[in-house]
């Protein structure tokens, strides 16, 4: 019981992880590049959401949608301003600038509000317990992976049926192609880092209610993680973000259940090691040969 | 000709910096120098070992490594453990400090072959921050609480370090194994096709650069008086790679010139840390975007004093 238990805890992680890791894998398969500041936009949707349930006193799907457009504005603002310029650059340089960005946004907030942790209040979402055959579900958990699922499908949605979605597609499969064919290339991009980083702001305030405690350096850790979930379902693939943050989610509970939540942290870079050394197409990608 | 003219600069250029060294020495000793600008100079050679060790990775052999901190840490683990625990002299906790941090670079240097650009910065980033947890969760080394160090740092080390340091990786980078480090930056497959064994030189490059690392730890270890996993996350990786970033992706004497400058500005805003990191992050951000291959690009300083068309075997090409 105490097995299933954890395994639901796993879950609720784990869909906080894929939110994030479906905005890096958006992003990646769009520009290739790996947007460190991902995890900082996640940062800032959870302090958006945490103002706006105690200053503006709103409940919680206000205080989600709020956060979701906050953050999307602020990914594209982000993309139009530090990452359009090197559209051509090398990859390393647009590495370079993403850690860069990462880390003007954690301690530009820093230097803006102090770095003092806040608290959640607590009761923003129900927090009753269910007994179902012994195993105690906290409502809160259920919730956050309903939130979790529907915003995957809506994302599911977007991309397979709009024409955006379709743009997106077009775009991330060849650009120069898709220029040609009267795609606007600059706003698909803008759309993707839009779109990625509402999920990433509604992960924000999913993670601060479960969690109760948000500082700026929040995003860091999370959003390493979210990487390695998109690295393990396959980056650049949309339901391997999904899978990999479920299964890293479960993969951390277990290890914390085995009694080394110490060792949580090291074991997600282990499997990222493992995965892209064994699998680095990872689980749903193509292997692809290169040429030279 | 040409060889007797480089023995020169050689010469000179080492007899320049013992005359450094001497001045530098006769002021600490006479008492002149004050601890704080001692302090600052041990950090200022420290920093240099590391952005040389990592320049040897990222500006020359072009494998984007994030995970310096991981061997920084290493290093000074180890030597802290040799002095502190094991009462071995100094000389070979600097030794072992930097063979276990290069035993560290094979260790991730050898999975790294398969792996290229980004996903080879992650696995370097995951690295570091395993072995922080790793530290983080050893009672023998003191776990997060950190392990006390003796204070036996000193200008004579740090000035040998760095100069060793130096000599090492600038021979190393023009000899037969540079040039096919520098062939990899500049296209992996195809000097791969030309009959480069690029593992072997990617793995060579890591060791190498992991070792002064390594060695850079050992000072670094003792020149605090505490040591603790949380002084090596990823922001010290970052802190090491904005010395190479904006020396030059390529440039040896940009490195040294870079950790310099930075160790200096980062002195004077020691109590403002959030400005520091803003201030690091806005030229990380400004440089990819106007400048991206940094102050010196890959030329030398040394370049620069020769006459036209004297430079014109320089590449021209920066890094990656």
């Amino acid at each position: 019981m105490e097995l299933i238990q954890q395994l639901i805890n796993g879950v609720s992680l784990g869909s906080i992880y894929a939110l994030i890791a479906l905005g890096y894998t958006m992003v990646y398969g769009i520009v290739k590049l790996i947007n460190f500041a991902h995890g900082d936009v996640f940062m800032v949707g959870s302090f958006v959401g945490f103002y706006s349930i105690t200053v503006l006193d709103l409940s919680f799907v206000p205080a989600l949608l709020i956060s979701m457009t906050v953050c999307a504005l602020f990914g594209v603002l982000i993309e139009r301003i530090a990452y359009k310029p090197l559209r051509n650059a090398t990859r390393i340089a647009a590495l370079i600038t993403a850690i860069g960005v990462s880390l003007l946004i954690e301690y530009g907030f820093i230097y803006v509000r102090g770095a003092q942790p806040e608290a959640y209040p607590n009761d923003v979402l129900p927090t009753d317990k269910f007994d179902i055959f012994g195993v105690s579900i906290n409502s809160q958990s259920i919730l956050i992976f309903g939130v979790a699922v529907v915003l995957m499908i809506i994302l599911q949605i977007i991309v397979h049926k709009t024409k955006i979605g379709k743009a997106m597609r077009a775009v991330s499969f060849d650009a120069d192609a898709a220029k040609l064919m009267g795609i606007n290339v600059n706003n698909t991009i803008s759309a993707t880092f839009a779109i990625g980083s509402a999920l990433a702001g509604a992960a924000g305030v999913i993670f601060g209610i479960y969690y109760i405690k948000i500082e700026p350096l929040m995003g860091v850790l999370p959003g390493l993680k979210a990487f390695v979930a998109a690295v393990l379902g396959g980056i650049g693939i949309i339901p391997g973000a999904m899978v990999g943050g479920l299964l890293l989610g479960v993969i951390e509970a277990l290890v914390s259940a085995a009694g080394y939540s110490l060792w949580r942290d090291a074991v997600a870079f282990v499997v990222l090691i493992l995965i892209l050394i064994f699998m680095p197409q990872g689980l749903f990608g193509k292997n692809k040969k290169e040429k030279v | 000709m040409t060889t007797i003219k480089r023995a020169k600069g050689f010469w000179l250029s080492i007899s320049l910096s013992l005359i450094f060294f001497a001045i530098v020495q006769v002021l600490i000793g006479g008492g002149s120098l004050n601890p704080f600008y001692q302090n600052t100079l041990m950090f200022i050679g420290i920093n240099i070992i590391l952005a040389a060790s990592l320049h040897l990775i990222i500006g020359i052999t072009g494998q984007f490594s994030i995970g310096h901190a991981g061997f920084l840490a290493v290093g000074a683990y180890a030597s802290a453990v040799m002095t502190m625990k094991l009462n071995m002299p100094f000389t070979l906790a600097l030794i072992v400090g930097g063979l276990a941090a290069a035993l560290a670079g094979l260790i991730i240097g050898i999975p790294s072959l398969r792996l290229k650009g980004d996903y080879l910065a992650i696995a370097t980033l995951g690295f570091g921050e395993i072995v922080r947890i790793v530290l983080l969760n050893i009672d023998y080394v003191g776990g997060a609480s950190g392990m006390q160090v003796s204070h036996l740092t000193t200008w004579p080390w740090v000035f040998a370090s760095v100069l060793v340091t130096i000599i090492v990786i600038r021979n190393f980078t023009s000899s037969t194994h540079g040039r096919a480090c520098i062939s990899i930056r500049e296209d992996e497959t195809a000097a791969d096709s030309m009959g480069i064994n690029t593992t072997y030189y990617k793995v060579v490059a890591f060791a190498i650069g992991a070792f002064f690392a390594g060695i850079a730890g050992a000072l670094y270890a003792h020149n605090f008086y505490i040591i603790q996993p949380s002084n090596f996350g990823f922001l010290k990786s970052f802190d090491i790679l904005i010395l190479v970033v904006l020396g030059g992706l390529g440039s040896l004497s940009g490195a040294v010139l870079a950790a310099i400058l930075l160790t200096v500005i980062t002195t004077f805003l020691q109590d403002y840390p959030e400005t520091r990191m803003i201030i690091y992050s806005l030229v990380l951000i400004v440089m990819m975007i106007y400048r991206p291959q940094g102050l010196m690009g890959t030329k030398e300083i040394t370049s620069m004093f020769k006459r036209k068309g004297g430079s014109s075997h320089e590449n021209k090409n920066t890094a990656a």
